[in-house]
């Protein structure tokens, strides 16, 4: 088989119809772990938040978190589920050092949330992602492979393994497959990835960080030709951030492609994602899938959630992000076109904290869409990952509307800021940033300046206003730039009797 | 002073508690005559002698400061080595736990000692509680304190044979299929197995989860009855504890012994009648009923139809249950590991481990077990045997419309030689045949002295609906006016 050359996307999506699917982790932010009650804090010492239960000490046993089925069934509503009156928990069965049992307590054909959607928009088109289900299990700990040539368990010399995460209650919601969206596909995949966060966080059951990991989303792709069945499908793993999940179905499908045109087969396996080059990489085949032996956990009672208790939650669900964002959008009085790029680059809460920290929305606006979009893009980083917060934003736009700092000046002040030199009053300190609004200092800099100039101080005297440009430019060198261009010119053509 | 090690737990209690005799003497007699008499027994893997002394005149201070002490305080116990006791070593009898000592207590340890009883030591069993005889402790076997070329019953032989040769006046045992009453019948002493649920399975190394139930072992009815009263009850960490308060247990045991059983309906199963019995063993029953009509019980026959598929039906819920149970045992965080020494991958690691470290009956389970549950298998399988289950609870629920308790003989036979069954695994597993539907429903059920077979103890076993467990310590009780507890002949070595 050779490997022609990578076919560019569109023709991919002329010759091909992608489905996808979503399976997104979400570790819940309860304050004990799922079985016991272990704390659930992120980036402890190694191996201190652990107990007999979590460490699977033998005779010990788990008794599950309410908090956790809370969390869980409110998420199931949120994305419309059925949430079943009964269900048990299963034991996962396979062997794995950061796994204390060698089992993981899960679900498996008796989940607690089924059969729901979740509406999501792009490019204008509302596209519905079918939830086939939402369960909840345990984490895993963390195991470090050390000495091998992979980072992978094989090969390694050493492996170490730390349990403070083994046992944190792990939400995980599985889409249907989503079929029919063509070349939109990696913006369905992540603007169903982003719905799902801003609705998890709308709901407060968890931080849904992707980079530190309470976030984590494995992409299904696979391609077919219009009128086939669908092809085989590849698992795509560690996809880390919003953007890659849009460049995994993207990479995936691409390969898939030139794999089929080249008259090849799609090997059913998972794959990983390579954060560097944005490409997927051949991992476990599943022809050689473990057979999980799953069967409910005889250590745990089935759920049977009252369904007056799902009644109060259900009425008690928080306003919608979507129905949220619209009334954002009226009190801010932007178009529905300029919210949808507020979306799209992730700024709706940035936005929201700015303007509840003070500043005006179109401000709000113009610094998260302008400036701050531009470095993130530059760095590849979240937008809210940027180094600036909202709280740092207002104050900006705050020092800016005081007359203390120019737009100009203000950037470099947000320069300092995302470098991590402080607050922007901070930075200003620190950098001598302020505008120089001594009108002594500045008047005996615009006179030098006259004196030094004589001639186009002349032309201006005779009307030619336009030549005071340069007596402006001659001050602002002078004051290092931290005048106000403006002030200046009104005060040299005052001094030359030109107004 | 009489010998103390032949007192009943609740004569000791209350010697104790009226300070006719010091819980520390009491203590040392019992390590005294464990020291005579262990050697031969084998009851014992462990012997915690100082922490027994310790917690001894832990008692004897608390009573001179004038602390109210409970009805057990001070009497010493043995404890089956399932049960994890803090810093106490716990090996389940494998040798791929040797050494591990938990951190921590199981609730009906913590109980025991709040109770301020005694711990004497951890008691021998079959590896993982899996067995009929103790032949499958990797330490060796115990011995019946009636004949010495016998097995002591199974899992739970230690504790029957450390309670039957006087090295304890109680014991915990565990009871998945039969372990504590087998045991019980087989060694003359009283096993009693709580409802599913009614006593905590927190630190209780698990075999078959939904199986497993914590017990007493004791020579007397109201002993049993006391030492449940002791650790039974819910307990919020663990999930399949019963969250209701225990029956009246110790008043039931003090009702049956006024030996009055009139109004009280008893079922023969009738499916059990004809199988498998030893003649001796059916002759020592029928008496023991016999003596149960004459005390006022009134006996009918019933039916439970689908008892005979118990056997089968357990043969895969067990072993499936502890095919993942013990899968933690992977030498990573504790316990043995062998091939740790660089040439070897972690899997390979963990596989070394497992081959060495477990016994046969052990793997046998675990593959037995790990094929009734593998994709393709389940539903004929594992699926099967749930459905057999529901089956099974539906006749014992049935019966016990008709009737107040069951009664069978407990198992088939009496103590076997070493070496009996060892060659065939399903001769060993009819010694439960008895015993297994009842754990497959979750009732309690009791085993008590029934007289002797050819100079061997027999067992009556009785069996109430769940959460009646007061049922069958009154019927076991009153049974004890007609036939008290039985005596051993004295082991040489030990003057009595
Ligand atoms: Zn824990």
């Amino acid at each position: 088989m050779t490997i022609t050359a990578p076919p560019e996307f569109e023709q991919v999506v002329a010759r091909y119809e992608p489905v996808i699917g979503l399976e997104t982790h979400v570790e819940l932010g309860t304050n004990t772990k799922m079985f016991c009650g272990c704390p659930t804090e992120f980036g402890a010492e190694p191996n201190t938040q652990v107990c007999p239960v979590c460490l699977g000490l033998p005779g010990s046993l788990p008794v599950a978190n309410k908090a956790a089925i809370e969390a869980t069934i409110r998420i199931g509503l949120a994305l419309n589920c059925s949430i079943a009156s009964w269900c048990r928990f299963a034991r996962k069965n396979y062997f794995y050092p950061d796994m204390p049992k060698d089992y993981q307590i899960s679900q498996y054909d008796e989940p607690l949330c089924v059969d729901g959607y979740l509406d999501v928009e792009v490019e204008g088109q509302t596209v519905r992602v079918g939830i086939e289900r939402v369960h909840l299990e345990e984490d895993t700990g963390k195991t470090l492979h050390l000495g091998g040539a992979t980072g992978r368990i094989h090969g390694a010399t050493e492996s170490l393994v730390d349990y403070n995460r083994a046992g944190i209650p792990l939400v995980e919601i599985v889409t249907k497959p989503v079929a029919g969206t063509g070349a939109l596909a990696p913006e369905v995949a992540r603007a169903y990835v982003t719905e799902l966060r801003d609705i998890i966080r709308s709901l407060g059951v968890s931080d849904v960080r992707m980079e530190q990991g309470s976030l984590r989303c494995d992409v299904n792709t696979s391609l077919n030709r219009p009128g086939d069945d669908w092809g085989t499908r590849t698992e795509t793993k560690n996809v880390n951030s919003l953007r890659s999940v849009e460049r995994a179905v993207r990479s995936e499908m691409l390969r898939q492609a030139s794999v089929l045109d080249a008259g090849g087969t799609i090997t059913q396996e998972t794959r990983h994602f390579q954060e560097d080059t944005g490409d997927t990489r051949s991992g476990r085949s599943k022809e050689e899938a473990t057979d999980y032996r799953y069967f409910p956990d005889p250590d745990l009672v089935p759920l049977a959630p009252d369904p007056a208790w799902v009644e109060e939650l259900k009425a008690a669900m928080p306003e919608p992000p979507r129905v949220h964002r619209e009334r954002l959008r009226e009190q801010w009085g932007i178009s529905e076109l300029d919210m949808q790029s507020v979306i799209n680059a992730g700024a709706v809460e940035l936005i929201e904290a700015t303007v509840a920290a003070g500043a005006s929305p179109d401000a709000a606006r113009k610094w998260w869409l302008g400036e701050l979009a531009r470095r993130a893009n530059e760095t590849g980083a979240e937008l809210a990952e940027v180094g600036a917060t909202p709280a740092h934003v207002a104050e900006l736009q705050r020092l800016v509307d005081e007359g203390k700092l120019t737009d100009k000046l203000a950037r470099t002040v947000l320069e300092g800021v995302v470098a991590g030199e402080g607050s922007p009053a901070e930075v200003v300190a620190a950098r001598g940033l302020e505008v120089v609004s001594d009108t002594g200092a500045l008047t005996a800099a615009v006179d030098e300046a006259i004196a030094a100039n004589p001639d186009v101080a002349q032309k201006v005297r005779d009307g030619k206003v336009a030549a005071a440009g340069a007596l402006v430019g001659a001050v602002m060198k002078a004051t290092r730039g931290q005048a106000d261009a403006k002030t200046v010119r009104e005060l040299i053509l005052s001094r030359l009797g030109a107004v | 002073m009489s010998d103390v090690t032949r007192a009943t737990a609740a004569e000791l209690g209350r010697m104790i508690g009226a300070g006719e005799v010091s819980a520390e003497e009491v203590t040392r007699a019992h390590l005294d005559r464990i020291a005579a008499v262990d050697g031969q027994v084998h009851a014992f893997l462990h012997v915690d002698a100082e922490g027994a002394i310790a917690a001894a005149r832990a008692v004897d201070s608390a009573r001179a400061r004038g602390e109210k002490l409970g009805p057990l305080a001070g009497v010493p116990i043995a404890i089956k080595d399932v049960i994890a006791t803090k810093g106490v070593p716990t090996t389940c009898a494998s040798k791929i736990l040797e050494g591990w000592r938990p951190p921590y207590d199981a609730t009906i340890m913590e109980r025991i000692n709040a109770a301020g009883m005694v711990m004497l030591g951890k008691t021998n069993m079959d590896e993982f509680a899996m067995g009929s005889s103790t032949e499958y402790s990797a330490y060796g076997p115990t011995r019946n304190p009636w004949d010495l070329g016998r097995i002591p019953g199974g899992s739970g032989g230690g504790s029957a044979a450390a309670v039957a040769a006087y090295e304890a006046p109680l014991a915990i045992g565990t009871d998945t299929g039969g372990s504590i009453r087998q045991p019980g019948a087989v060694t003359g002493t009283v096993g009693s197995k709580p409802t599913y649920g009614g006593t905590s399975r927190y630190g209780l190394v698990a075999f078959s989860s939904s199986l497993d139930t914590p017990g007493p072992v004791t020579r007397t009815v109201l002993d049993a009855a006391l030492l449940h009263e002791v650790i039974g009850g819910h307990d919020p960490r663990d999930s399949t504890s019963i969250p209701a308060p225990l029956p009246a247990i110790v008043e039931a045991a003090r009702l049956g012994a006024t030996g009055d059983l009139s109004g009280v309906r008893i079922g023969l199963v009738r499916e059990f009648a004809g199988e498998g019995a030893e003649p001796g063993v059916a002759a020592a029953v029928r008496e023991a009923i016999e003596a149960l009509v004459k005390l006022g019980a009134e006996v009918v026959e019933v039916s439970c139809p689908h008892f005979e598929y118990a056997l089968p039906a357990y043969y895969l819920i067990a072993p499936s249950e502890a095919s993942s149970n013990l899968a933690r045992f992977d030498a990573v965080r504790y316990g043995l590991r062998v091939g740790d020494d660089g040439q070897h991958s972690l899997e390979e690691v963990m596989s070394l481990t497992r081959e060495a470290g477990f016994g046969p009956e052990v793997k046998r389970r675990i593959m037995l077990g790990t094929y009734a549950l593998s994709s393709g298998y389940y539903e004929a399988y594992y699926g099967q045997a749930q459905k057999v289950r529901t089956l099974i609870t539906n006749d014992f629920k049935a019966a016990f419309e008709q009737v107040d308790v069951l009664v069978s003989p407990t198992t088939p036979f009496v103590a076997f030689p070493f070496g009996s069954r060892t060659s065939d695994p399903y001769q060993m597993y009819l010694a439960d045949l008895y015993t297994i539907p009842t754990n497959l429903y979750g009732g309690p059920a009791i085993s008590v002295p029934a007289g002797l077979s050819e100079g061997l103890p027999v067992g009556l076993q009785i069996m109430a609906p769940t959460m009646a467990d007061d049922r069958m310590y009154r019927v076991a009780a009153a049974l004890e006016t007609v036939i008290p507890p039985l005596t051993p002949p004295a082991l040489s070595g030990s003057n009595s």
